[in-house]
């Protein structure tokens, strides 16, 4: 599914990531943790094609294409899909058009036929029981005056609409509360599937008692310094990231 | 022949009307002449030359050529035709109009059918002073126009729709529309004035509505004008707002070579109010200049404005919102703002507030902005698979949403929001010789 090697990447004149390798089979779960500042944000950023973030070496195969040629919005018609740390509020355009939009054009690069707006209307009830999403976001701007597990919860929407082979949640714990991040792990995991993976990266080991994932990688100073089981979060929890994030920044 | 002495040998081939009229076209002309064409020098066309309207001969617009309906439908809206007045060339169309069936509740009238009624005698004309040289050329040269008058406590629940077509020939030709809005007390209705263009050519479109708010009475006015890109067009909207009467008014400018619109509000009665909103979009070497001005002259009234322009390309643009608010308009509310969108580097805009508070218990603001489309919106769109440039349109969709909402026709609505992405598409597209 997914194959990084030695992956360089700069943003805001800062080298972040300095040789990361990662494998990642179908089906599978992998959580990256790691101290503030060490890069997870980063590797998100990489991997959707944000343009702000330089990579400067390195590659990334993603079903066996070079995913770094690729523009942002081939990547998720290719089925990347980023789970914003913070989603974009935009005023002006609704919900409910922008994912019509987005659907309609990863259904395009599929060969798939169009939905209209009462397609559209009727796929997406569907997917917002999953996430307990009220109907009424749907015709707000997008995530405009969303409370944050509103906009978390959004995010799985999207997720749950566009049906990717890649998820990387970013952060998708941060600011929630424990109801919001249940719902938000709930429905994540009912879109585990053998041939979707997804990458969850977070600081706090509180999301993956909700996500179990099948490996746990330490990222520290740009590079993943440790991956082990699940049990490795749980010792991170205990421990702190010190204990192994001392030996890596030298 | 200088442009001032050309106005005046054509002013002697124009049918004058009734003496009065004939005499304050005269007026007008005297005031045009004496005036003459202002220089850059003049802070009211600073940014605006009229030189450019100037040094073209312009002839009178001749009698159009005969459009049928199916043909206005192609370049205006048949989705709100419920009561249409068509202008060609400034003239009436009568076979091309479906004036409403409302009795004596509306009432519209071809200035033209009868311009020596006498009820026009104190009325047309009469709202304010004309700001720019180019209103007094209208008064002097209109050949027609439309009178709507909206007898007292009725509610027109249907939008009357005024279309002004140009159709410009072989010469370069210069029309006057000419629009008296009356509302009479308690009464109610939506005016939406449609410039639009039948065809390519040299022309110039000089338009003045003058509208009379009466007490208590609501007033929507709705200017599109969407003229070809390289045409010139100057308007004029002057209003007065009677005590608890509103006026809403849109004006609504979608790249032409040049367009200069003048909106002056007076807030002539206690608790009077208006709401002057504005969209501009340009590209290419377009420029769009738009001149507000609220006179608070009585007290409690209250006046917002919302101006908000997307600029491409070398693109100008300019907002000018001067607010005064007279020593007896105490409680009075006012605020102001310009919201531009550049969306490239050649792209400017000039923006100015000018605030005349001579009352002391006010509330007054303003504020411009100038911006870029958002990176991490168009991330954030790109990211879910929508293409660039679908992200892009769909930013600037957002962007105008806050004006579009505020357009009490909804059909109208939703084709201004495609107007927008449609002309920013046009004005790239204009070959180098047409500029």
């Amino acid at each position: 599914m997914l194959e990084i090697n030695g992956l360089r990447a700069r943003a805001g004149g800062t080298d972040i990531l300095q040789g990361l390798d990662l494998t990642m089979g179908p089906g599978e779960v992998h959580a990256v943790m790691g101290p503030n500042g060490s890069g997870k944000s980063t590797l998100a950023n990489v991997l959707s094609g944000r343009p702000s973030v330089e990579v400067t070496g390195g590659s990334v195969l993603y079903k066996g294409k070079n995913l770094l040629d690729l523009s942002p919005e081939e990547r998720a018609c290719e089925g990347v899909f980023l789970a914003f740390q913070y989603p974009v509020e935009i005023p002006g355009v609704s919900n409910m058009y922008f994912m019509k939009s987005a659907l309609n054009a990863v259904r395009k690069h599929r060969g798939e036929s169009q939905l209209d707006a009462m397609d559209f209307l009727q796929l997406v009830r569907e997917k917002m029981k999953l996430v307990e999403m009220d109907e009424a976001l749907m015709n707000r701007s997008v995530n405009e005056g969303f409370s944050g597990g509103e906009k978390k919860r959004n995010e799985i929407l999207q997720m749950a609409v566009l049906e990717p082979s890649l998820a990387i949640l970013d952060e998708t714990d941060s600011g929630l509360d424990i109801d919001a991040l249940r719902i938000a792990a709930e429905g994540v995991n009912a879109l585990r599937r053998p041939d979707r993976s997804v990458l969850v990266i977070t600081h706090y080991q509180r999301l993956l008692d909700y996500i179990v994932p099948d490996y746990v990688h330490v990222l520290a100073g740009g590079r993943i310094v440790r991956s082990g089981g699940k049990d490795l979060a749980l010792e991170l929890e205990e421990k702190g990231y010190g204990w192994i994030t001392d030996g890596a920044s030298a | 022949m200088n442009p001032v002495e050309h106005w005046q040998e054509r002013f002697a081939g124009i049918e004058p009307g009734a003496p009065w009229l004939a005499a304050r076209r005269q007026k007008a002309l005297d005031a045009f002449v004496e005036a003459g064409i202002p220089s850059t020098r003049v802070e009211e066309w600073r940014y605006t030359n009229p030189a450019r309207i100037a040094k073209t001969a312009w002839e009178p617009a001749p009698v159009g050529p005969e459009l049928d309906r199916a043909a206005l439908e192609q370049i205006s809206y048949p989705v709100f035709a419920c009561s249409v007045f068509v202008f060609v060339n400034g003239r009436y169309a009568p076979a091309l109009s479906t004036p409403p069936a409302l009795g004596g509740h509306l009432g519209v009238s071809s200035l033209a059918a009868d311009p020596s009624d006498e009820n026009l005698e104190g009325r047309l004309a009469s709202v304010g002073e004309a700001a720019t040289p180019f209103a007094n050329l209208n008064t002097a040269f209109f050949e027609d126009g439309a009178h709507v008058r909206i007898a007292t406590g009725k509610h027109i629940e249907e939008p009357l729709h005024l279309v002004f077509v140009n159709a410009p020939g072989d010469d370069p030709i210069a029309a006057h529309p000419r629009v008296l809005i009356e509302a009479e007390p308690g009464s109610q209705a939506t005016v939406i004035e449609d410039h639009v263009s039948l065809g390519a050519g040299s022309s110039f479109t000089n338009a003045v509505t003058e509208i009379v708010v009466g007490e208590n009475a609501e007033v929507e006015w709705i200017k599109v004008q969407r003229e070809d890109p390289t045409a010139l067009h100057v308007s004029e909207m002057r209003a007065r707002v009677a005590r608890d009467g509103r006026l809403t008014a849109h004006t609504l400018s979608f790249g032409t070579a040049l367009t200069r619109n003048d909106g002056r509000v007076r807030l002539d009665g206690a608790g009077a109010a208006c709401a002057m909103n504005g969209l501009f979009v340009a590209g290419g070497d377009q420029l769009v200049d738009n001149h507000t001005w609220v006179d608070h002259a009585e007290p409690h009234g209250t006046s917002s404005e919302l101006y908000k322009g997307i600029l491409d390309g070398r693109a100008r643009g300019v907002f000018n919102g001067r607010v005064v608010v007279r020593p007896d308009a105490q409680k009075s509310d006012a605020s102001q703002q310009n919201r531009n969108l550049l969306l490239s580097r050649d792209a400017e805009i000039a923006t100015q507030p000018q605030l005349e508070i001579r009352a002391d218990d006010v509330k007054c603001s303003h504020g411009s902005t100038v911006g870029q489309l958002d990176q991490d919106s168009l991330f954030y769109l790109r990211s879910r698979g929508v293409p660039l440039d679908e992200a892009r349109d769909l930013l600037m969709r957002g962007f105008v949403s806050e004006i579009t909402r505020g357009l009490s026709v909804e059909a109208l609505a939703e084709r201004i929001d495609d107007l927008v992405v449609e002309r920013l598409g046009m004005a790239r597209d204009i070959p180098e010789e047409a500029r």
